[in-house]
């Protein structure tokens, strides 16, 4: 498109928010009851990350590998590109990040849960809790159907969010090969959430860039102790 | 330009023939058909009112949402519309008018509208073939080149495929007040019959140069983003109708937008999208009864400023 930059989000949304919305109910609807597989997958990232190791983190990351495959062809290629013709960039770029986790986390062992201190592990297993059960509620709290509940494993947010959760204090550094697809999908997220007018736009960018913040800190402090 | 078939006879052929068929609500809009305006090109006449598809019409494989964009097209044809506009820009958009014309038929007068929208010149063709297929019809009336994209090297092959009957006009787009220059060059030197662009009651650019251009190169002019996709209608709709309205036959604000484009004289056809079949029909109802002249075009624009 020529002038491409002269164009705002709002301009280049192509479809509604009540189409955008409907995809996840029929998503929901067809693989129903998948959705549970997918909370007792979360529920086991959940206990691995609790019960820690070299192991844990490895299976963590093949869970997350998994769910990202998963949300790649199931929602992005399947469901999404049917009315977005970025779609097909975007299961591409989940791909990566099924790869990336397979390779840093399961193959060499890099995303070993590292909570250094009470307040830490507590933060990790919050943000996990938060993609896990507190984000799907959120549209139905603002008034969406329960039917169209973004659920971790099967829709981008919460996995994206999930995975951000468990890098955050995963490694005895942030893995930052893992870092950018999670956090420019939450951004992108909220972007084509903020041109549909829906209330809670910010969420996902606003946890992801926390995230990505607390992962710089992190680092940075690591560094002091070195030096 | 020769071949085009008596428009006007043909449908009043249709109109008899289906007399027997009609429901109540083909009834209701045959005491008030939408008025025309013709192509300059060829003189064939076009209902002032089309339907636009960005967005709305773009559902992805939802079959009930597909059903109720079909509702939107049988409704838009019962009351006496013809122009249909998409692009393959617009997603799944074409796929479902093509299940709306699928499930209800096309119908013998319309009037089909596409674009190619693609960077690489030498697969215009296919994308068009391929637009054609989702549509299921056998050609397009209409093949515009979306938003000027590499049009050097599209214009050439729709006008080749316009001489060689595989379409009947050729157009160029732009929308969002956006290559106005450019598009003021191409109108002033390409033969095309149609040129589509932004104009409404607040974006207003297009009466200084390109509207008077089109007059005066005789080519029809389709108008997107009749309501701002939607904003500029909010917006009015917090306020009261002026009771002066009822003088233009308007019964709402987006008759009050939509006479206001479709009563230039250089406009073609406005293309409003919508989701809804009361919408639908109330925007084809812009097209009936009294239009603004100059003195009232004023008011009406004045009145919007001052909101």
């Amino acid at each position: 498109m020529s002038e491409w930059w002269t164009y705002g989000p709002r301009d280049l949304l192509m479809f509604s928010a009540q189409t955008y919305y409907r995809l996840f109910e029929l998503y929901n609807r067809d693989l129903w009851p998948l959705q549970m597989l997918a909370l007792v997958l979360g529920v086991v990232v959940l206990a691995l990350w609790r019960r820690g190791g070299d192991r844990a983190g490895r299976a963590i990351a093949m869970i997350l590998a998994m769910c990202w495959l998963w949300v790649a062809w199931g929602f992005h290629w399947q469901r999404y590109a049917s009315i977005n013709l970025a779609a097909g960039y975007f299961a591409l770029a989940f791909v990566v990040q099924a790869l990336l986790l397979l390779w840093l986390g399961a193959l060499r062992g890099r995303l070993t849960p590292t909570a250094a201190t009470r307040l830490q592990q507590r933060a990790g297993l919050g943000l996990l809790l938060f993609a896990l059960l507190v984000f799907p509620l959120i549209g139905p709290l603002l008034g969406r159907s329960w039917t169209q509940a973004e659920v971790f494993g099967m829709a981008p947010d919460p996995t994206a969010l999930a995975t951000l959760g468990v890098l955050l204090f995963a490694g005895v550094r942030p893995v930052w090969g893992l870092f950018p697809i999670p956090v420019a999908w939450c951004l992108l997220s909220g972007i084509t959430l903020w041109a549909m007018e829906s209330p809670d736009f910010a969420v996902a960018p606003l946890v992801a860039v926390i995230l990505a913040a607390g992962g710089a800190l992190r680092r940075a402090r690591a560094r002091r102790s070195i030096g | 330009m020769a071949n085009i078939p008596n428009i006007t006879r043909r449908r009043l052929l249709i109109a008899i023939a289906a007399a027997p068929l009609l429901g109540p609500a083909m009834g209701r809009a045959q005491q008030a058909r939408p008025a025309t305006r013709a192509i300059p090109s060829s003189g064939e006449a076009v209902p002032l009112v089309g339907l636009g598809s960005w967005i709305t019409f773009n559902v992805g494989h939802d079959r009930v949402a597909r059903d109720a964009r079909a509702e939107v097209m049988r409704a838009f044809f019962q009351a006496g519309g013809r122009l249909i506009d998409s692009s393959p820009m617009y997603g799944s958009a074409q796929e479902v008018i093509g299940y709306g014309l699928k499930k209800f038929g096309r119908p013998a007068d319309l009037f089909a509208a596409d674009k190619v929208w693609i960077s690489d010149g030498e697969a215009g063709r296919a994308q068009m073939e391929a637009s054609r297929r989702l549509w299921g019809i056998p050609r397009f009336d209409l093949m515009q080149v979306h938003n000027l994209l590499v049009w050097q090297a599209h214009l050439p092959t729709l006008f080749a495929m316009k001489a060689a009957g595989q379409l009947r006009y050729v157009g160029i787009t732009t929308s969002h007040g956006r290559r106005h220059g450019d598009l003021a060059q191409i109108m002033a030197s390409q033969p095309i019959d149609f040129v589509q662009l932004t104009y409404n009651l607040v974006d207003r650019e297009v009466e200084q140069r390109l509207l008077p251009l089109a007059r005066e190169r005789g080519i029809a002019v389709i108008v997107n983003r009749p309501f701002q996709q939607g904003s500029l209608i909010r917006r009015l709709e917090r306020h009261p109708l002026p009771p002066w309205a009822a003088e233009i036959d308007c019964s709402s604000w987006a008759q009050f937008a939509l006479k206001f484009i479709i009563s230039h004289p250089a406009v073609t056809c406005a293309i409003p999208a919508t989701t809804r079949v009361d919408h639908v029909l109330e925007n084809t109802g812009a097209a009936t009864g009294r239009l603004p002249d100059q003195a009232m075009r004023a008011r009406m624009a004045a009145v919007v400023a001052r909101l």
